[in-house]
């Protein structure tokens, strides 16, 4: 089933962030949300994880489903190792193997007992993008997951992700039309959909 | 790795030589005094003390006071621990918590013991004065770390649907830890000069505040130092036994 954003509104003291604002996020694909950063994208995505309620609107199709995400700032248990850190959110029956396995794809082998305080910030970003993957959901939400890699990481983690998330229902934020076109998903251009709320309006 | 090795070598030199100066300070002084009523000579206190450790009943006297004042401190963390989650998680116990809170710290210690003393049995008393000091000061502090816990990272386990035991080991835990550790050792200390003060005040049968009170009475004060310099470190040895195994924890 699609998700059915429908006139979605929400306001912080006074300011509006979204007013009316519909979109249909298609089941089982690659859905893009571009835009400049301050435009509501991330209240739209804490609104869809339930973080953060809209003043009015509806959603349909994300009741009762398992979602994961990629927080734009990581959000990582940094007092303890990688491998911890996938367990955390994994299923009791995600073997040890699994996750070693993943995280290996995700190159971080010889970071296994490291804590992550003494990652990197490429080498956290991929493991945030490594604990969205083991969760096992049925929605994942990635906000700029591919943003501060390096630049012989970044196809190939891309590759990884695509690889592993392929049928299922994804919503990605980003600022590279590179990355809609790799993963060849359906993209919306947020500044389009704002200003066709704001022609309806008028 | 050699520099450090020298730093600490240094740190050690100059915490030995600190304790030094202050014994060459107290022999200074007791020397110019030269009465050992006012203030005995530091070998006269330790000559004192090697006697009693000798002595049976000593053993009695230190184990009748370390149980009773650390029973009171441990039912006291752990009640102070409880009454902290349940503030932290419902307003309404927080605010009925508060005024109590409030008036645990301001009274004065003296005020609580002798009105204890009306109500329960003198040999309990430390064990309550024990638990009275610890309560507001590990309240507190475990609130402060509950509410000093990363919001983003219960929100991101509010999303993967992290389990209530995972987020206590590995979000809560780690949150909390200083301040527990902090409140602890805080109270540790401040629990044993109270405890002894109740003990003295109420008399309990082979305690240390009796074998105080007895000191005094008889104008031991070598006893009195070589007591005193006992609770020192009992006190001290416990605090830092109680850091190690926090930290593991």
């Amino acid at each position: 089933m699609d998700i059915i954003l429908k006139d979605i509104t929400k306001s912080y003291d006074g300011q509006m962030v979204l007013k009316n604002f519909n979109w249909t996020i298609e089941e089982n694909k690659f859905n893009f949300i571009m835009g400049e950063s301050g435009i509501g994208k991330t209240t739209l995505i804490n609104i869809l994880m339930g973080i953060v309620k809209p003043d009015s609107g509806e959603i349909y199709g994300i009741e009762g489903k398992k979602l994961s995400i990629v927080f734009q700032e990581n959000r990582l248990l940094e007092d303890f190792d990688p491998v911890t850190n996938l367990k955390l959110v994994a299923d009791k029956d995600t073997r040890d193997e699994e996750i070693k396995t993943l995280l290996r794809e995700l190159g971080l082998e010889d970071s296994l007992k490291k804590k992550v305080s003494q990652l990197s910030g490429g080498m956290k970003r991929r493991l945030a993008i490594g604990r969205a993957l083991i969760a096992r959901a049925d929605i994942v939400i990635m906000d700029e997951p591919f943003k501060e890699l390096d630049k012989d990481l970044y196809l190939k983690t891309i590759q990884l992700v695509k690889e592993k998330l392929k049928g299922k229902t994804v919503i990605i934020v980003t600022h590279s039309e590179e990355e809609c076109e790799i993963f060849g998903g359906r993209k919306i251009i947020w500044k389009d959909i704002q200003e066709r709320i704001y022609k309806k309006e008028l | 790795m050699k520099d450090s090795i020298t730093r600490d070598n240094n740190n050690i030199i100059l915490r030995v030589f600190s304790y030094l100066f202050w014994l060459i300070i107290w022999q200074v002084i007791a020397h110019y005094l030269g009465n050992d009523l006012l203030l005995p000579m530091p070998f006269t206190v330790i000559k004192t003390l090697l006697y009693m450790i000798k002595q049976e009943a000593f053993y009695i006297t230190v184990l009748n006071t370390f149980l009773r004042i650390m029973f009171g401190f441990f039912i006291s963390y752990i009640v102070a621990i409880l009454l902290a989650v349940f503030s932290y998680n419902l307003r309404f116990i927080r605010i009925l918590l508060n005024p109590l809170i409030s008036f645990t710290k301001a009274t004065p210690l003296a005020s609580i013991i002798i009105l204890t003393l009306v109500w329960i049995k003198s040999s309990n008393l430390s064990i309550f004065i024990a638990f009275f000091v610890v309560l507001p000061t590990v309240y507190t502090n475990m609130l402060k770390g509950l509410e000093n816990t990363d919001t983003k990272l219960l929100e991101m386990a509010e999303v993967f649907r992290v389990s209530k035991y995972k987020r206590i080991r590995y979000i809560y835990l780690p949150s909390i830890k200083p301040f527990l550790i902090a409140g602890g050792s805080l109270s540790l200390g401040f629990c044993w000069k109270a405890g002894i003060a109740a003990e003295v005040i109420g008399l309990p049968q082979n305690s240390i505040g009796e074998a105080l009170y007895t000191a005094k009475i008889y104008l031991n004060t070598a006893d009195l130092f070589a007591w005193t310099f006992l609770i020192i470190l009992i006190s001290m040895s416990f605090e830092k036994l109680f850091i190690t195994i926090m930290k593991k924890i």
